[in-house]
């Protein structure tokens, strides 16, 4: 298993330090996410039946993965027999491989890339670099952090963190036949790119691609774009590759009709994307003459075994949950130290390249748990549950690097946590209990006592423990709203953790203005 | 070449057999046990709507006319009978604005009728068939393309091509800069549902909404990056409508 670490990059709690100090990151990011919020809600706002398609998306995805080794044999048989021919990769390095030898097999030094988060997690442009072969990133955010020599910070917007007046003197510094009075209007950039492209497009003779979905059923693939360049990369060169994760598939093609509604809009929060491109094998006369499935696990089957952390990969990459979420907002994509950022990334990361590092133990503390991200998850995926549990591992693998932690009690303590958490009477029950606890801070509520508790000083000697409230939220709710609800059967609101189809859509707590 | 990357080679088979087997370990089956997957998916839940505009409630035509406009597509509705002078000043006014020389490429299958007058409205322009093949640089010097559709769908202002008879290979409608597309009134579905079921899952499909466009640069729409910047609807109506 591999995902390239990014070289030198710091654990998450160092990472962020220094992008809170770069007050233009912090503008970049506060003004692209605040106005993809207002105008993801709407586009979800618009669908009455929003829940009804997030639990029939869950479900079809849940389905799919208990019975993936199924599907993964249908649809190698039905791309075979369309004419396309399938290649599985146990790793990145195989992955990459593959791609090189078959770009090499196609006489050329040169593929037109389409955006493709699974060859980001490959490190696919390097280790082709390292064989002599140069990709071209052809999406104008890919090509703005390739020509600026950075990293994306972004699953859908890889160059958020730049404004238009950055792009446009990456453009002026390393496009060459950018005009010469290009000025930061984005239209002018995004003509700039397009002509910058267009032979490239032309000429390419090896396309590489990723897929938003593999359909067992038909075999068919199904990539979501908005400039064209999608269209040109699958279209034109006359040999085709595309590196699709395991975890991508769908049952049938009237699956479409629940992730072609659900995807567009908590994606780019439009109706639907520009272009949608599916295709099947090899079409005579249409398109490439040679069709090459690359079919990734890369850790995937790691994740698949664990019961709770499983449920990442029904992650269809649409990046809602980073833009809702309070820490990516202050901090970017950056610190997150891999393809994945946000929220996502925080479950998804650890788990497709493991635990051992000192940063891939810190990412499933990289959030406050507000659940503003499970609010916004097309496929329900419950973040905070995951990140609870990822802690626990973490803590676990600590104590086994070290054979003895620095937290004794910490382990426990998040598996009481996570426990707590998937009850609903047991979490009313534990905040009855804390706010009864309230004594034990006495009239000042000086917590300066918990910093000399017995195991926890490691925990409480950098952090204030909090004086419980007096009332939880939803002991408060129960009492103010006895009409509706009584202490016994409380409002199915919980604290920081809603469940798909309770919590108030549309205007859910990540939506709404932070 | 390492092994492992030659397909049908002892590697690539080795690979195959490590995946499927992990997937198997991590999901807690067995090969070839026993379980009813047709069974299980039938049984997933869908109770989500089949159409969030009811056709025999609302004008899907209309709805589908102002969700493509909503995406800066140009759109218009004419009859069916006044469709051919349609195409041909649509195509003239493009040609005077693409210079001397502009040539538009046409698919074969095309109604023989849509291009009936467009000599009447510019003397001298030039329609160019497909067969033999134009190839990428000759599709990039022309000055549009004219196709009909497989289907669109109202509620997300779509039009769905299947590369069939009128609408070309895809490079055709992809390279040129301006895509004049026509769509019959009977052509338009309601929603996904009923959409995705009227196409072949074996055919290439390209679902267009709106002109190409990007949202990488501060998240701000902009129309016209590498497909067609200009997306003209003829929508033909019903000729009683007319």
């Amino acid at each position: 298993m591999s995902m390239p670490t990014y070289l030198g990059m710091p654990a998450f709690p160092e990472a962020a330090a220094e992008a809170l100090a770069n007050p233009q990151l912090r503008r970049n990011l506060a003004h692209a996410t605040g106005t993809i919020r207002t105008k993801r809600a709407a586009a979800v706002a618009e669908l009455t039946d929003w829940d009804e398609l997030r639990a029939a998306a869950k479900a079809i995805k849940d389905h799919t993965l208990a019975n993936l080794d199924h599907y993964l044999l249908q649809l190698e048989e039905k791309v075979t027999a369309a004419g396309g021919q399938v290649h599985w990769a146990d790793g990145a390095a195989e992955a990459n491989a593959i791609v090189a030898s078959l770009t090499r097999a196609a006489g050329t030094d040169t593929v037109v890339k389409v955006k493709s988060m699974a060859t980001q997690e490959t490190g696919l442009n390097e280790a082709l670099a390292a064989e002599g072969i140069t990709a071209i990133e052809t999406d104008l955010a890919e090509l703005i952090v390739q020509l600026g020599r950075d990293r994306p910070s972004h699953i859908l917007v890889p160059a958020i963190h730049r404004n238009r007046a950055e792009i446009r003197e990456i453009f002026r510094r390393e496009m060459p036949d950018a005009p010469a009075g290009l000025t930061d209007d984005p239209a002018e950039l995004a003509a700039a790119a397009r002509s910058h492209l267009r032979r490239a497009f032309l000429s390419a003779t090896v396309g590489v691609s990723g897929a938003n979905f593999a359909i067992a059923e038909t075999g068919s693939l199904v990539v979501l774009e908005s400039e064209g360049n999608g269209r040109m990369c699958l279209t034109l060169p006359e040999t085709l590759i595309s590196v699709v994760g395991i975890e991508k598939l769908l049952p049938s093609w009237r699956d479409l009709e629940v992730f072609l509604a659900l995807l567009p809009r908590s994606s780019t929060a439009e109706r639907m994307n520009p272009y949608i491109s599916t295709w099947t094998g090899v079409r005579p006369g249409d398109g490439p003459r040679a069709f090459h499935l690359v079919l990734l696990d890369n850790g995937r089957t790691t994740a698949l075994a664990d019961k709770i952390g499983r449920q990442a990969l029904r992650c269809i990459k649409c990046s809602a949950c980073l833009n809702v979420c309070p820490v990516y907002e202050r901090v970017g994509g950056h610190a997150y130290g891999s393809p994945y950022p946000g929220p996502i990334g925080a479950i998804l990361t650890p788990q497709l390249r493991g635990m051992s590092s000192a940063a891939d133990q810190a990412l499933p503390y990289a959030s406050t748990l507000c659940g503003a991200c499970y609010d916004v998850c097309p496929v329900a995926i419950n973040i905070p549950e995951a990140l609870v549990h990822l802690r626990s591992l973490a803590v676990d693998s600590r104590r086994h690097a070290r054979f003895q932690t620095d937290f004794p009690a910490e382990r426990l303590a998040l598996g009481a946590v996570a426990w707590t958490l998937r009850g609903r009477r047991r979490l009313a029950f534990a905040q009855r209990a804390a706010s009864a606890s309230r004594k034990l801070f006495g009239a000042s509520g000086s917590a300066a006592w918990t910093r000399r508790l017995p195991l926890l000083g490691g925990w409480t000697r950098t952090r204030n423990l909090p004086v419980p409230p007096p009332e939880s939220f939803r002991a408060w709710w129960a009492r103010t709203r006895q009409d509706d609800a009584s202490p016994d059967s409380p409002p199915e609101i919980a604290p920081g953790l809603p469940s798909p189809g309770t919590a108030p859509r549309q205007t859910g707590s990540g939506t709404a203005d932070e | 070449m390492s092994d492992w990357a030659r397909p049908g080679s002892p590697g690539a088979a080795v690979s195959r057999e490590r995946v499927l087997g992990r997937v198997r370990a991590a999901i807690g089956r067995a090969q070839g046990a026993e379980r009813d997957v047709a069974a299980e998916y039938a049984a997933l839940p869908r109770g989500y709507l089949r159409a969030h505009h009811d056709p025999a409630e609302h004008d899907i035509v209309a709805l589908f006319a102002e969700r493509a406009a909503d995406y800066r597509a140009v759109v218009e509705s004419v009859t069916t009978a006044a469709l051919p002078a349609a195409i041909a000043r649509v195509i003239a006014d493009r040609a005077r604005a693409g210079g001397t020389g502009a040539w538009f490429a046409v698919p074969a299958g095309l109604p023989p009728g849509w291009l009936s007058r467009v000599a009447d409205g510019t003397p001298g322009v030039r329609l160019a068939g497909d067969d033999p093949p134009l190839s990428a640089l000759e599709l990039d010097s022309c000055a549009g393309v004219v196709t009909g559709c497989a289907l669109a769908i109202a509620e997300t202002g779509t039009i769905v091509l299947d590369h069939g008879p009128g609408q070309g290979r895809r490079a055709l409608t992809l390279v040129p800069d301006f895509h004049l597309v026509v769509v019959r009134h009977d052509q338009v579905a309601a929603d996904l549902p009923d959409a995705l079921a009227g196409l072949d899952p074996a055919l290439p499909q390209t679902l267009i909404s709106g002109p190409s466009a990007t949202s990488d640069i501060e998240l701000v729409r902009v129309e016209g990056v590498h497909g067609p910047r200009t997306l003209h609807v003829l929508i033909a109506t019903a000729d009683c409508q007319g």
